[in-house]
């Protein structure tokens, strides 16, 4: 039940990583464990690189992750994923979006966006089990892209042994009433992409 | 009940908890989530101020007055208000004050990484840290009782890695301010006319002061003694206690926790010293703790082992650890370094729609050195714009140009302030430009709220921190009010109005300012007017005209342009915010207006 469980979530600025954090860390507090989270505000979020350290244990002390101890990495955009992996513990379970934002040095033709054969086979020296997610595409089914952080959490929790209503209830709490229909089912669609897929 | 807070939002649930009355802050990155959380409560006044030092000034009027009162700032804001600091420090108060310096280890956010304790030391003001949210909160109320006690300003730091992890909270049900009657003002010239006579009887009873809280400091609950294994014993604080209490896990070590870093307790240091046969300080910057035991006469290892500079973590800690010896090679955490491709950088850049784009793009053009301040346009610096030159804390781009001017350099030379930072610290420098008479062309980058720290109001808005109505002070009088002879204020959005304005500046041989005006694009009223615009494929030329401006919602499409070969280019809906600066820029007309998209009406109101 307490068995120590660190994630690290990345994403771009504007993308919704902070919000996916906050709810991944009540559940945590929820389920019984001590959690600490971590992330750093102000230029960040300007369509810079945004990380959010999350931990559940029995007792936290550093609310920082130490390199190559996160269980879970959690990519909102493929590139973070690649910018982050050797945080990941070998053998730890990487899961990433399908989606792609070019940063403006790409835009502008200075730097090459890696392609997924490189990205893969970098995963695959880390990461025990990687978990691709066509998450935009799946949220712009549902009707709005916007959700697509909580399709990824979706797909997170099929990992974890906390019970799915924990989720709903502090979905329930974290995202405006009017919107709260559409993210639960946001979330459900993200266990069925995984638990279909494996 | 339990609840994750913030270190920042558990030291509003600590002022609010402890009888704070009244609160006064400028916003800043680490800081400014404490007055957000504290505003909405019952029972408390709290205000933006202007900039720091009138916050401070603000929470000592109200200590003064007999009311509990908390000044917040940025660790940089200590040093606009280090003077009001000291003679706080010199009156002492009636009431308890409590002074929080959020400090940015790592400058996530800042121009500089400076250790605040030594501003403890320097004022002779106890200082107190917390090491998580709960401390963060009970550290409050405890920082007012020693207020009171002692008759001083107290310093609350706590550093980015508090302010904004969340750790759980007993969150407080009631307010205890039943120790404190209505507000009263008592007069004691004294104690409070700090002329030199006076002054000269206040120093020796703050330097009396100190010794007290030293003893003080050696039964205080927060410094926390916590036995292990005697062989390396860890004096420590903050974030750095968490850090090294995970790399020194059960009885590896002993500890001593230091919940007040200013003044020392000598003889706890010294028998926790005496119990173990190593001793070494984990601290993040400054080795100040260290250099404190050191002449105190007592030997201990830290800034030898651990980093000066940036933010501790438990990996730093760590290696610094078993390069020392201090750990086992076996402690090594097992990590792979995979083979990766290059990584292209992801930088904070300027937003969709961001007015703050066009101003550059026209400096950039006009080839005009421009000395940047602080707020989101510093990002001007980086590549696309590449068109700030200078920027080094709030206020100082007007006077770098009056004092570039009058080094006889003839090109004429461009500050670039945002309207926050204008009220903060720009007005004197203005001033200073007409008084002295430079040829500074000062642009006012007016986009109607405090940005970068997230929308905060300010003078010029009209609302108040708790959203009560007030004036919205207005630029072009007070500009010329202040002997500026030529003011213009233009859209941010139209381009040409912007060039128009400044070259009409550069042909004038005196001081000039350009309010150059337009809501930020992520305040909610802006957003609601979004209006993607198009590119018409068959008119692009793929000249990438529209890429350089740097707008992220600008890419390149699949489509290639037949004469040179290169991708046309292409806008994504999800992120244009209709500004039409790529339309105003475009050559070949390719970027359709909002009005030619969605009908001149619709389109020219949102425009």
């Amino acid at each position: 039940m307490t068995q120590k469980t660190d994630f690290l979530l990345a994403g771009v600025g504007g993308q919704g990583t902070l919000l996916a954090s906050n709810i991944l860390a009540e559940v945590g507090l929820r389920a019984g464990y001590d959690v600490k989270k971590s992330e750093v505000h102000g230029m960040a979020q300007r369509g810079g690189s945004v990380t959010s350290h999350v931990r559940w244990a029995e007792k936290v002390y550093s609310p920082l992750i130490g390199q190559g101890e996160v269980d879970y990495l959690v990519a909102f955009e493929r590139l973070e994923a690649l910018r982050y992996i050797e945080q990941l513990r070998p053998g730890g379970t990487l899961l990433v979006s399908e989606h792609g934002i070019p940063p403006i040095s790409v835009t502008a033709g200075k730097d090459q966006y890696p392609t997924t054969e490189q990205m893969i086979h970098t995963f695959d020296q880390v990461a025990g089990t990687v978990i691709w997610i066509p998450s935009i595409k799946l949220a712009e089914e549902l009707g709005n892209a916007r959700v697509h952080n909580i399709i990824m959490l979706g797909a997170l929790s099929t990992q974890l042994n906390v019970e799915e209503q924990v989720w709903l209830e502090i979905i329930e709490q974290r995202v405006p009433a009017r919107f709260i229909e559409l993210n639960k089912k946001a979330f459900q669609r993200g266990r069925e992409v995984v638990t279909g897929h494996q | 009940m339990k609840r994750l807070l913030s270190g920042n939002e558990a030291i509003a649930y600590g002022a609010w908890e402890s009888g704070v009355r009244v609160a006064a802050a400028y916003p800043g990155t680490p800081s400014t989530e404490i007055l957000e959380t504290l505003a909405p409560m019952p029972n408390v006044y709290a205000e933006w101020c202007p900039n720091e030092k009138v916050a401070l000034d603000v929470a000592i009027g109200a200590a003064y007055a007999g009311s509990r009162a908390m000044a917040v700032m940025k660790h940089v804001g200590l040093n606009v208000a280090a003077d009001a600091f000291f003679y706080a420090s010199m009156t002492g108060v009636e009431a308890g004050l409590v002074i929080v310096s959020a400090d940015d280890p790592q400058m996530h956010s800042s121009q500089n990484e400076q250790d605040n304790r030594r501003y403890a030391k320097f004022a002779r003001v106890p200082c107190l840290e917390p090491t998580d949210s709960q401390e963060a909160k009970d550290l409050v109320g405890v920082a007012l009782e020693i207020s009171e006690r002692f008759d001083t300003p107290v310093l609350l730091r706590p550093t980015t890695r508090i302010c904004h992890s969340s750790t759980p909270v007993e969150i407080p049900e009631e307010r205890h301010d039943s120790w404190q009657g209505p507000p009263k003002y008592r007069i004691d010239t004294t104690k409070y006319v700090m002329v030199p006579a006076n002054a000269r009887k206040r120093h020796p009873v703050i330097e009396e002061r100190i010794v007290r809280l030293s003893q003080f400091a050696e039964t205080f609950p927060y410094n926390v003694v916590e036995m292990g294994g005697t062989r390396l014993g860890i004096i420590t604080h903050g974030a750095a206690y968490q850090y090294a209490k995970e790399v020194f896990p059960g009885d590896q070590a002993s500890f001593l926790k230091l919940g007040m870093t200013y003044p020392l307790p000598r003889k706890l240091i010294a028998d926790f010293a005496a119990q173990v046969d190593r001793l070494i300080v984990v601290e993040e910057l400054d080795p100040f703790i260290e250099e404190e035991i050191r002449l105190m006469g007592i030997e201990c290892e830290g800034k030898s082992i651990f980093p000066m500079v940036g933010e501790l973590s438990p990996l730093i800690v760590r290696q610094c650890a078993i390069e020392a010896g201090l750990l086992p090679q076996s402690a090594q955490v097992e990590a792979v370094s995979p083979e990766k491709p290059p990584l292209p950088p992801r930088p904070p850049i300027l937003c969709p729609g961001c007015p703050h784009r066009a101003t550059f793009t026209v400096t950039k053009k006009l080839k005009l050195v421009v000395n940047g301040d602080i707020g989101c346009y510093t990002l001007a610096f980086l590549p696309p714009q590449e068109a700030l030159h200078t920027c080094g804390c709030m206020g100082a781009s007007i006077g770098v140009a009056h004092g570039i001017a009058k080094a006889g350099i003839q090109q004429r030379h461009v500050a670039a302030i945002g309207d926050s930072t204008f009220f903060h610290t720009g007005m004197p420098a203005l001033l200073n430009v007409a008084y002295n008479q430079s040829n500074t062309i000062t642009l006012i980058l007016d986009n109607r709220t405090t940005a970068m720290t997230g929308h905060q109001q300010h003078p010029g808005t009209g609302k108040t921190l708790q959203m009560k109505d007030t004036i919205a002070v207005e630029f072009e009088p007070l500009v010329r009010a202040m002997g500026i002879p030529h003011v213009t204020t233009v859209d941010a959005y139209k381009i040409k109005e912007v060039e128009t304005a400044l070259k009409e500046a550069l042909e004038r041989d005196e001081p000039s300012t350009i309010i150059v005006r337009r809501e930020c694009a992520l305040l909610p009223e802006v957003r609601r007017t979004y209006k993607p615009l198009k590119v018409d494929r068959s008119k692009c030329i793929a000249c990438w005209t529209c890429l350089r401006t740097g707008c992220p919602a600008l890419r390149k499409s699949d489509e290639i342009y037949e004469k040179n070969k290169r991708e046309k280019s292409d806008i994504d809906p999800l992120l244009c915010t209709g500004c039409e600066l790529c339309a105003q820029v475009c050559p070949a007309e390719a970027i359709q207006f909002r009005a030619q998209l969605y009908g001149s009406e619709e389109g020219q109101e949102a425009g």
